[in-house]
């Protein structure tokens, strides 16, 4: 929709089309996200995306350091999964901010897009639409973002594809297997 | 998390709080100046116009009928009422009636003979003459006889039809709330088109329903607020001030890009008067931002520049850990 140009409509799917696409998938992903909600509350997978704030900063440090440095000299995992650890901290902060800030506000703004007729007119002279769109495509944005960083992630297990694999088993294969 | 959640939506329900007490406030500042518009206004004609507003002025006259003897009242034919009120704020107040009606009329009971006087059309007045030249009529009466209208002109179509000389006011060169200007614009088109009493005057057409008509336009009510209905059926011409070229509903503006994009058709249409004015603040066809908000017209050029950075970083970092992974690998094997 931000790139479906009267000049470049013949490169990327109308506008129309892109409206209607982009309105089922914002419906499929509120049913995903009430589901992603529903499940962390009434089931313990919720306990991964608990922060503790003990050594927050240090632990980090420690895992990005072993992304951007450790792992090309063969250091172990820092923070290796196991049955009480399902992410590192780098991951779990990324995910809260992402699941339970940025899609909210997704959600919300979009809901605010959908409906034009219940979005505030305006906050302090600006348009409430102007700052209900800007903060929909700039949560969407990092959304994005962080989904490539996620996929690009996904192949630092063990191997490239043993994280994907545990996405749909639900095991995980530790490096020393 | 809970306690971050409760404090977002108290943030927004404050917010909305403020945002309906500035619509309140903007509402009754516009009805102020209506009200001044009107008041301000005194004829030199009215003494004499009275005359005709004693009986066209509202719904019921009374007249002494000589040969009975008394006074009876009646009432006025609703095409025959001219609102005193309305006339006097609309572009032509400070005419007397009988600038454009016959002489005649100042006599009661009126002559049969005058129900047939052929009346003014707009370039009448207006065409040829230098003061009214920047408004180029002779091009809106050439666009109009190209329009789908002009082919009901023997029907008894003309410019009344849609302006009506005692009322009609341009309003979207003057009026600086756009809304206002888009409802009485629409109300124009739809005084025919949603009244089929009206409109079976001049079509033989079955009865047409508006909204199911419209039913494949997205968010439908929040486009019949916010543009005017020339906007999608008629054909842009920059030399004149509002486009008369109505297209048959084929022709009529579909696309959502003609509207949603960067070089956005309202920027022609809607906002010409306003585009004159600059404003960016970053955003693509900013102006539009004065009064309305067209996702896909006002992107945001700051936004769109950062993202792609932030985009293109990302990729970059992303491909040097890949060389460095592979580079890994092979030291290792």
């Amino acid at each position: 929709m931000q790139y479906t140009d009267k000049e470049n409509a013949s490169y990327v799917v109308g506008f129309a089309k892109a409206v209607r696409w982009h309105n089922f998938a914002a419906l499929i992903l509120i049913l995903n996200y009430i589901f992603f909600v529903t499940g962390n509350l009434l089931t313990n997978n919720g306990r991964y995306y608990r922060t503790d704030r003990k050594d927050f900063l240090l632990n980090l440090k420690k895992q990005f350091k072993f992304y951007s440095n450790g792992m090309f000299k063969g250091e172990k995992h820092p923070f290796p999964v196991t049955e009480e650890r399902k992410f590192n901290p780098l991951q779990k902060i990324t995910y809260v901010l992402a699941m339970y800030v940025a899609m909210p506000l997704l959600i919300i703004s979009g809901i605010g897009l959908l409906l034009p007729e219940i979005t505030i007119t305006t906050v302090f002279g600006i348009s409430g639409l102007v700052l209900t769109d800007i903060l929909h495509i700039t949560m969407g944005f990092f959304l994005s973002i962080f989904m490539i960083i996620h996929i690009y992630t996904c192949t630092l297990g063990a191997k490239p594809t043993s994280l994907f694999r545990g996405i749909i088993t639900g095991y995980h294969v530790s490096d020393e297997e | 998390m809970k306690l971050f959640i409760f404090r977002i939506i108290i943030l927004f329900y404050l917010i909305n709080l403020f945002s309906l007490s500035s619509a309140g406030s903007s509402r009754f500042n516009t009805e102020n100046e209506k009200v001044r518009d009107t008041v301000s206004f005194v004829s030199r004609f009215d003494a004499d116009n009275n005359r005709c507003f004693k009986c066209h002025g509202q719904g019921k006259y009374e007249y002494t009928n000589e040969s009975l003897g008394k006074k009876v009242n009646a009432i006025m034919c609703s095409e025959r009422i001219i609102h005193k009120k309305e006339f006097y704020s609309s572009n032509h107040r400070s005419f007397s009636c009988t600038d454009c009606h016959s002489e005649e009329y100042v006599k009661f009971p009126h002559s049969g003979e005058l129900r047939m006087e052929q009346k003014y059309n707009c370039i009448d007045c207006h065409g040829g003459d230098e003061k009214f030249a920047k408004y180029h009529f002779e091009e809106i009466e050439a666009e109009y006889q190209k329009s789908t209208h002009f082919k009901m002109e023997d029907e008894g179509f003309t410019c009344w039809k849609c302006h009506n000389p005692h009322t009609y006011k341009i309003t979207v060169r003057n009026n600086t709330n756009l809304k206002e200007t888009i409802a009485y614009d629409n109300a124009i088109c739809l005084n025919c088109h949603s009244d089929f009493s009206r409109f079976q005057i001049l079509s033989d057409k079955a009865e047409i329903d508006m909204i199911q008509k419209h039913e494949w336009l997205p968010n439908q009510a929040s486009h019949f607020a916010n543009v005017r209905c020339i906007e999608c059926h008629t054909k842009i011409n920059n030399n004149i001030p509002v486009s008369h070229l109505i297209r048959p509903k084929e022709e009529a503006v579909r696309l959502c890009n003609e509207c949603h994009s960067k070089n956005s058709i309202l920027m022609a249409s809607l906002y010409k008067f306003e585009s004159k004015e600059q404003r960016r603040d970053g955003f693509f066809n900013g102006i539009i931002l004065n009064a309305s908000y067209v996702i896909g017209a006002n992107r945001n050029e700051y936004l769109n520049i950062i993202s792609l950075i932030i985009f293109v970083g990302v990729i970059v970092v992303i491909i040097i850990h890949i060389v460095f992974r592979i580079r890994n690998k092979g030291r290792n094997q």
